[in-house]
This record gives structure tokens, C-alpha cells and sequence, in this order.
């Protein structure tokens, strides 16, 4: 693409440097997607109780651009808190599949990774990665809070950089 | 003229922001009053019972952690007092009222989750702020002493996991008078408006037979004029060497129950502060407890007050180290029955009010 | 090993505090049982010593009877003599015994009546080897007592037995040790659970600050409701102390409605209800409180397993409609007139009770 940069003044030249940034319309996406990732208030079992700490005064989510939304329609990443038992696994596919594209899932906590404590229970789903794509894996019992802005941060990371280089990262 | 109306199905949940977890309830609505509600549980149901049976007594600590997750001090407790009474355990002093601070701090920290997030339900967003404020506070102190957030693990059959670190309890005695202060603020900022009161007053009434009845407990049956907590009632640990009030109200509404649970905070602060004066400088925390912990032959079913009523832990031990039959009487789930009683006849919006004055935690409701 | 020693340990000791209590009526209610239990685990030791016992009829009931061809000389015939005679003059405490016996042997009659051919006979050598160790000490204080007393004294002798079986035939006492714990490998595990379970209630017999409680209950709802409606009756305490009722299934709803409704007890808190699966039966534990009285009681029924189904709480508590819902959903125990007895936890469609002790996943690698 060409630029024509005649019949700047020095002054002006400096100021269209300054302001005027060039960047592809993938990575422009990825910037703004990242930069307001709203989650879904998807809290199944403890780790809710720290997932509503991060959106507590203390940790305070809000600064980094995501808040919780209640509705999947407005939802661009799911955060599984919790443990998801097989009565509840149909409800979040149905949940995920409301979900607008594009979307991405948080597994937080050990339960939502792999089955967490309750591995060797009759009732619950050994991962939530058996039921919706995940793609970052948060460990804890139930995670730090830190932890899950960490996660947070990582994901906007996987956007950013999927945008800059058109492959899908796994 | 009369309008004819149709009855309709509203279905709330399980993920729902008001319903504080995975919890459905199907309304039968016609226009704005609800003809029937159908809760539906289970969807946290995690099968900790049958876990359990195959886990050694001290290994099942950590799962009473994620029962009810507010409280897991409480859980912790019952479940070591079960095997210490099976056991005829001797527990020590020190180690005793480490486990009552613990106790009462994780009290007060669920009351208020309870209260931010009930009065979110209700529409006022400020409150939850300044409850997990406070909250933070706690959670750092019981961090301290478990190493833990949330799930802390923290007590063992005949005693506690750690000491307290040094200046810790010097940290709890000043967090009891900053404790007042922010209190007597919430007092000003919510019991005092009158918004809110006009919004709670008379909702979600029932009488003490059928509190009695429905076996709710805790405050739920504080609140309309039954005068009954364990901690007094059946004393257990040290709670005798305490002075404190059983916060009564009569209303049996949703407001009696939210005056219940601010009061049991001072309750609690004041069980704190005496904790904190009596404490043993010094003392071992670990009680005599043979290396491999095996209950003898028996069965034995203990009932303790956790911040959402009676908490119980059924023993049925063959001798062995693991037990042969775990079972809790959750709180949350005895609780939960009333609430179809509650909501027939009722406004579609006190739903959410009705229910978060229950105060249920869905870990503690499904097992 | 220990185990065993240490059981035997806590028996004598249980035993000699039983002496001391004899003359109290519900002391000696609980020796009776505790002597059953101590025979029960004697019998399995001795199973092995014995093992062309005959086959008698009755577990307990005809103990002494069947015991009447020991290898032994004649005052353990004139000792059992006596102690049949009283103990037929208990006729219903005995009948409470057998019973419970009954009960336990349900899954394995043969093995059970054969052990209790041995379990008389074990106890009637620990008579007679007792009286020739103290002959002062016990001899006399049989004569003497009462009823009651040849209760305690049976179980001292058990354990008696027990203990000088370790300083006689050592090596017979292991033999028979690993024999009884092969066999309590496969069915007599569950038993153990059971009878260790009502034993290890009332084996510590020292007396208890519930016992009037318990006194009461019982007179009350004897008085009421005829003495046929309570199975078992004793302190749980290793539960605080807590009376417990133990019912049949035909009189559990009466007996439920009587604690609810009569004027004296008034218990009008259910406190828990729950199942549990004992592999050769099903129970269903109730513990109750009576705000105005201030009382606890726990409230048990034996189910059978096959077909497991009671009635229902709800009626009188209607605080026990999920709990029973959730015994009906993990167990499988159907309760009779509950208003909306469903899966509550699993749903409908799951295969399966998960919380019975034979319990397969169905779908177990998801």
C-alpha cells in the first residue's frame, strides 16, 4: 500500500507519525476483541466464589476491559468455574452454542481441566474438553484469583497473536 | 371487566446470576403470580458420599472443603468431631480455639458474600463491592494461617494443621474493630434505607411451626422466633467459655432473616475478641491421634451450627481407616425444601428475593 | 492381629464395666446384647475348633441347648442349666436377641446357625474354664445374681474365653483367627459393619446421662403401642449419647406418628434422614428433636435389601420429602406415600443406584 506523504509540512509529518499507525484488519480485530473480553458468569461450584472476587474491589477485573455479562448472547468467552457433572453438560454445550462467534472457553480450576477431586466420581465430566473446545486450562483448587486474570491475559495473548500470524493456536 | 389469562411456564436456571450456582426452578406463572415452582437440584451433584467410602478419614478433609464453600471451616470441623467422638479424641486447647477463630472468621466471611450478593439479587450493586472488600480482609487472615483461599483443609482429626504465625492473632484483634466500623456502615448504607426495607418487609413469610416442620435451620428458623443454636444449645468445642447472644427476630421474613445474619457478625466479632484474649500463648496443636486413624466399630451422627444452619456428619464405621457410610446433613439442601410453599402465590419478583434469603450454597444443596 | 487383640482388649474391659451395672435393667439389656456379640465374634474363632457342631435351631434363643454336648464335665452342664433357665425367663429381651441374630443371619442362615452351635459352645467352655480360673470371684456372684446378671457374666465369659484361648491353644486360636477372617472376607464383612454396629453402641455400658431419656421413650411407647413395636432400644454413644429406637418396618410409621404426637415425647424436628446399604440389608436412620422437650432420639429401621421399600416421613415432616427423594435416588429405597418420590439428584434416566455398595458405573470414561 502506498502512502503518499507529499505537501507535509515538518511539523505536520511528525504529528501524522505520531497518530497514524498502520496494522493489518486481522490484528485490528484481534486488538479490539482482546482488549474487551466480556465472560459469561458461568459459576458451577467453588471456583465461582473466586471468579466473583476477581470482579470484587480488590481484584477488580473491570480495569483490564472484561466484566461479566449474564447472558451467553453477550458473552465472548465462557469461563467454566466449577465442576461439571453430567446432568449439567448439556446445558453448557447449549450455553456455548448460544454464544456468538467468535468465542473462546477458560476451563478454571482443576475440576473444569481434568475432573479436578472428583475424578473418580460417578456423576461428574472428567473435563470440560470433552464437551466444548477449550482454550486455556487455568490449574487450582479453585485457582488464585491472580490466577484467573493470569488466564485472562493469556487468552488475550492467544488472540492477539492468532490475528498476527493467521494460524490457529492449540 | 375480568382479562383472561394463560397460564405459562417460566423456567429459571441452573445458570442463572441470581440463583448463587447451578440451580433451575420451573414456574407455573399466570400473569405475575406464580402458581407453582418446581425446583430442580442436582446439578452440582458430585457424589463426595461414595468418594468417600473408598478415602481415609483425613483424606476426606479436603473434600468437606468444597461442600459448602463458604463456610469450609465448618465442614472441616464436623467432620473431625465425628471421628473425634467415635474416637473419644482429646483435642488441645490451643488447638481449639484456633479452630473457633477459624470458625467464626469463616462465619462472618459467608455472611457476607451472603449480603453482597443478596443485595445485588436486589438491584443494589455498591454492597457486593464492599463486602468482598472486607471478605479480601479475612480470606488473607485465614491465608495466613491454612495457606489456603478458599478450600483450606486447614483441621485434622485431634487438632489443626498449622500453628499460628507469628502476629496473627494480634492481626484478628485488629481486625475486629475495623470489622465494627464497616459494619455499622452497611447498617447505614442498607438496613437503615428505606427502599430496602420496603422491599424485604413481610416477603417470603412462614411461620416457626413450619419452619419447625420443613427441619430448616440456622437462621432460617432463628428468624421466626426459635431460640436455637447449637453453639449453645449443645455445646460443642469451647464454645461454653464465650459470651454471646442467639440473634432472634420474629418476622419470619425475608427481612428477619437479613437482621439475623448482621447480628450473628457481632455475635461472631464478639467470639472473635474473647478468642483472641483467651488464647494460649503457647501449647501443642495436635492432640494424641494414633498414626493410622481407624474408628472403631459404630455408628455416630454429630450436628454443629455452620453459618447456613445444622451442619451434620453420619458415621458408620466397620473399623476400618476408610468409613463404611459418609453422610452430611447439608444445611443448604434441608433449607431449600420450604421454598416451593414460599413462592406459591408470590410475585414473579420476589422470586430472587425469597431465594437469596434462604442464603443456599448449590455445593452444599447437591452433596 | 491387633485388631483382634484389641477387640478383645475392649470386650474385657467392656465386660467388667457390664459386672458393675448388672443391676440395672437397661445395663443388663445392653450386657445381653453385648454377650450376643461377643459370642458372634467368638464364634467365629471357634467355628474353626469345632467343626462337626451341630445344627441347632435357634441362634440365641437355644444356645444353651445346643450346647449341651460339650466335651466338657458337669458343672458347665449345671452352670448352662441355671443360665437357661434365666435366661428363659427373659423371654423378651431374649426374643429381642434373637431377633437381631435373625436379622444378621439373614444372607447365610446355614453358616449363621452353625456358628451359633459353635458360639454356644465357646461360651459354655468360657463358663466352665471361668469358674475353674475364679472360682470365688464369678461362681458365686452367677448364683447370687439375678436374670440380669447372667448377662454380664456371659459376656465376661467370652471374653474370658477369648483371653485364655490366647494363653492355651495359641497357635489353634490363630488358626481359627485366620479362618474366621477368610471367611469374613466375603459375606461376614457386612455383618461385622451390622453387629459391630449395635454391639459397638452399647459395648461401653457405663452409664450414660441419657439413660432415664431412654427409659422413658421406651416406657412410653411400650406402654402405648405394645412392647412388640421396638426391635432394639439402647445409647448410642459414640453418637453423644443419643437414645436410639431400633423399629420393624411394619411398626416404623406408627412408632414415627407416636414420637411425634404424643404428648410426653412431642418431637417435632426431623433432624436427618438418610440410607444406608449394610449389603445384607438396607437402613434407613432418622434422628429426631423435640424442641419443647429438648431431646434428641435416632430412629432406625432394617430393611431388606431386594426389595427395599418403607414408608413414608412426609406425612408427619414434611422436611423429610427430599431427603427421601435423595435415599430413593441413591439407594433405591422406595418410601410408601411420598407425595413425589423422584431421582432428585441423577434424573430420571440414570441406570443404576450409585451409593449401594455394588454399585457399576454405567458410563464411566466420560
Amino acid at each position: 500500500m502506498d502512502v503518499k506523504w507529499e505537501g507535509f509540512s515538518g511539523v505536520e509529518m511528525e504529528e501524522v507519525k505520531r497518530n497514524v499507525f498502520l496494522t493489518t484488519l486481522e490484528q485490528l480485530k484481534g486488538w479490539a476483541r482482546s482488549s474487551s473480553l466480556w465472560p459469561l458468569t458461568f459459576g458451577l461450584a467453588c471456583c465461582a466464589i473466586e471468579m466473583m472476587a476477581v470482579g470484587g474491589a480488590h481484584y477488580d477485573l473491570d480495569r483490564f476491559g472484561s466484566f461479566f455479562r449474564a447472558s451467553p448472547r453477550q458473552a465472548d468467552v465462557m469461563i467454566v468455574s466449577g465442576t461439571v457433572t453430567k446432568k449439567m453438560a448439556p446445558l453448557l454445550r447449549r450455553l456455548y452454542d448460544q454464544m456468538p462467534e467468535p468465542k473462546w472457553v477458560i476451563a478454571m480450576g482443576s475440576c473444569a481441566t481434568a475432573g479436578g477431586p472428583y475424578v473418580k466420581s460417578y456423576s461428574v465430566v472428567k473435563g470440560v474438553d470433552q464437551i466444548v473446545p477449550v482454550d486455556v486450562y487455568i490449574p487450582g483448587c479453585p485457582p488464585n484469583p491472580a490466577a484467573l486474570i493470569y488466564g485472562i491475559h493469556k487468552l488475550k495473548e492467544k488472540i492477539r497473536l492468532e490475528a498476527k500470524t493467521g494460524k490457529k493456536v492449540l | 371487566m375480568m382479562l383472561r389469562t394463560e397460564e405459562m411456564i417460566l423456567n429459571v436456571g441452573p445458570q442463572h446470576p441470581s440463583t448463587h450456582g447451578v440451580f433451575r426452578l420451573i414456574l407455573k406463572i399466570d400473569g405475575e403470580i406464580i402458581q407453582e415452582a418446581t425446583p430442580v437440584i442436582g446439578y452440582l451433584h458430585r457424589g463426595t458420599e461414595k468418594i468417600a467410602e473408598g478415602l481415609q478419614y483425613t483424606q476426606i478433609i479436603p473434600y468437606t472443603d468444597r461442600m459448602d464453600y463458604l463456610s469450609a471451616m465448618t465442614n472441616n470441623y464436623v467432620l473431625c468431631h465425628a471421628v473425634e467422638t467415635m474416637m473419644g479424641i482429646e483435642v488441645p486447647e490451643r488447638a481449639e480455639y484456633l479452630r473457633v477463630l477459624a470458625m467464626e472468621l469463616g462465619r462472618i466471611a459467608s455472611h457476607l458474600v451472603w449480603w453482597g450478593t443478596y443485595l445485588l439479587d436486589l438491584g443494589a450493586t455498591s454492597p457486593f463491592l464492599y463486602a468482598f472488600r472486607e471478605r479480601e480482609m479475612i480470606i488473607n487472615l485465614l491465608n495466613e494461617l491454612s495457606g489456603a483461599r478458599l478450600t483450606f483443609n486447614y483441621m485434622r482429626i485431634g487438632g489443626v494443621k498449622w500453628d499460628a504465625p507469628d502476629g496473627w492473632i494480634d492481626k484478628v484483634k485488629q481486625f475486629v474493630p475495623y470489622m465494627r466500623e464497616k459494619l455499622h456502615g452497611y447498617h447505614e448504607l442498607v438496613t437503615g434505607n428505606e427502599i430496602f426495607r420496603q422491599r424485604v418487609t413481610g416477603v417470603g413469610r412462614y411461620t416457626k411451626e413450619e419452619a419447625i416442620s420443613y427441619s430448616l435451620s440456622g437462621v432460617n428458623l432463628r428468624s421466626t422466633g426459635v431460640k436455637w443454636d447449637l453453639r449453645k444449645d449443645e455445646p460443642y468445642s469451647i464454645y461454653d467459655r464465650f459470651d454471646f447472644d442467639v440473634p432472634v427476630r420474629d418476622g419470619g421474613d425475608c427481612l428477619a432473616r437479613y437482621e439475623c445474619r448482621m447480628a450473628e457478625i457481632e455475635q461472631s466479632l464478639r467470639i472473635i475478641e474473647q478468642a483472641c484474649e483467651q488464647f494460649p500463648p503457647e501449647g501443642p496443636i495436635m492432640g494424641k491421634v494414633p498414626r493410622i486413624i481407624k474408628a472403631p466399630p459404630g455408628e455416630t451422627f454429630v450436628r454443629i451450627e455452620a453459618p447456613r444452619g445444622e451442619i451434620g456428619c453420619y458415621i458408620a464405621s466397620d473399623g476400618k481407616k476408610e468409613p463404611y457410610r459418609l453422610k452430611f446433613r447439608r444445611p443448604s439442601f434441608y433449607n431449600l425444601q420450604i421454598l416451593p410453599k414460599l413462592l406459591k402465590g408470590q410475585n414473579l419478583a420476589n422470586v430472587i428475593a425469597i431465594l437469596g434469603s434462604i442464603d443456599i450454597v448449590l455445593g452444599e444443596v447437591d452433596g | 492381629m491387633d485388631e483382634e487383640k484389641d477387640l478383645a482388649q475392649r470386650k474385657k474391659e467392656a465386660a467388667e464395666r457390664a459386672k458393675q451395672l448388672a443391676r440395672e435393667r437397661l445395663a443388663a439389656k445392653q450386657a445381653a446384647e453385648q454377650a450376643k456379640q461377643a459370642a458372634e465374634t467368638g464364634d467365629a474363632r471357634s467355628d474353626d475348633l469345632n467343626p462337626s457342631s451341630d445344627v441347632s435351631d435357634g441362634p440365641a434363643n437355644e444356645a444353651p441347648g445346643g450346647a449341651a454336648q460339650p466335651p466338657s464335665a458337669e458343672d458347665i452342664a449345671s452352670a448352662k442349666k441355671r443360665v437357661a433357665e434365666e435366661v428363659r425367663a427373659k423371654a423378651a429381651e431374649l426374643r429381642r436377641q434373637r431377633e437381631a441374630a435373625e436379622s444378621g443371619a439373614e444372607d447365610d442362615l446355614e453358616l449363621a446357625k452353625k456358628k451359633a452351635a459353635a458360639a454356644a459352645k465357646a461360651r459354655a467352655a468360657a463358663l466352665a474354664k471361668q469358674k475353674a480360673a475364679e472360682a470365688a470371684g464369678s461362681d458365686d456372684e452367677l448364683a447370687k445374681q439375678k436374670a440380669k446378671a447372667a448377662a454380664a457374666a456371659k459376656a465376661r465369659a467370652a471374653a474370658l474365653a477369648k483371653q485364655q484361648g490366647d494363653a492355651a491353644d495359641d497357635e489353634a486360636k490363630q488358626k481359627a483367627i485366620a479362618a474366621a477372617k477368610a471367611k469374613a472376607a466375603a459375606a461376614a464383612r457386612a455383618k461385622a459393619a451390622a453387629a459391630g454396629e449395635d454391639g459397638g453402641a452399647a459395648k461401653p455400658s457405663a452409664s450414660s446421662p441419657n439413660d432415664p431419656l431412654l427409659q422413658k421413650y421406651v416406657r412410653i411407647i411400650e406402654e402405648h403401642l405394645g412392647p412388640d413395636v421396638l426391635e432394639d432400644a439402647y445409647i448410642n454413644r459414640l453418637a453423644k449419647d443419643v437414645p436410639t429406637l431400633v423399629v420393624p418396618k411394619e411398626a416404623y410409621y406408627k412408632v414415627a406418628e407416636f414420637l411425634k404426637y404424643n404428648e410426653q415425647l412431642r418431637f417435632d424436628y426431623l433432624s436427618e434422614l438418610h440410607g444406608t446399604d449394610f449389603q445384607t440389608h438396607m437402613e434407613v436412620y432418622v434422628h429426631l428433636y423435640s424442641y419443647p422437650n429438648r431431646q434428641p432420639v435416632a430412629l432406625k429401621v432394617k430393611i431388606e435389601r431386594d426389595n427395599p421399600e418403607v414408608d413414608s416421613l412426609v406425612p408427619l415432616w414434611p422436611g423429610a420429602n427430599w431427603p427421601e427423594c435423595e435415599a430413593y435416588d441413591l439407594l433405591g429405597i422406595r418410601f410408601r406415600g411420598h407425595p413425589n418420590l423422584i431421582r432428585i439428584f441423577l434424573g430420571e434416566h440414570w441406570v443404576g443406584h450409585p451409593l449401594r455398595k455394588d454399585y457399576e458405573p454405567y458410563d464411566a470414561e466420560v
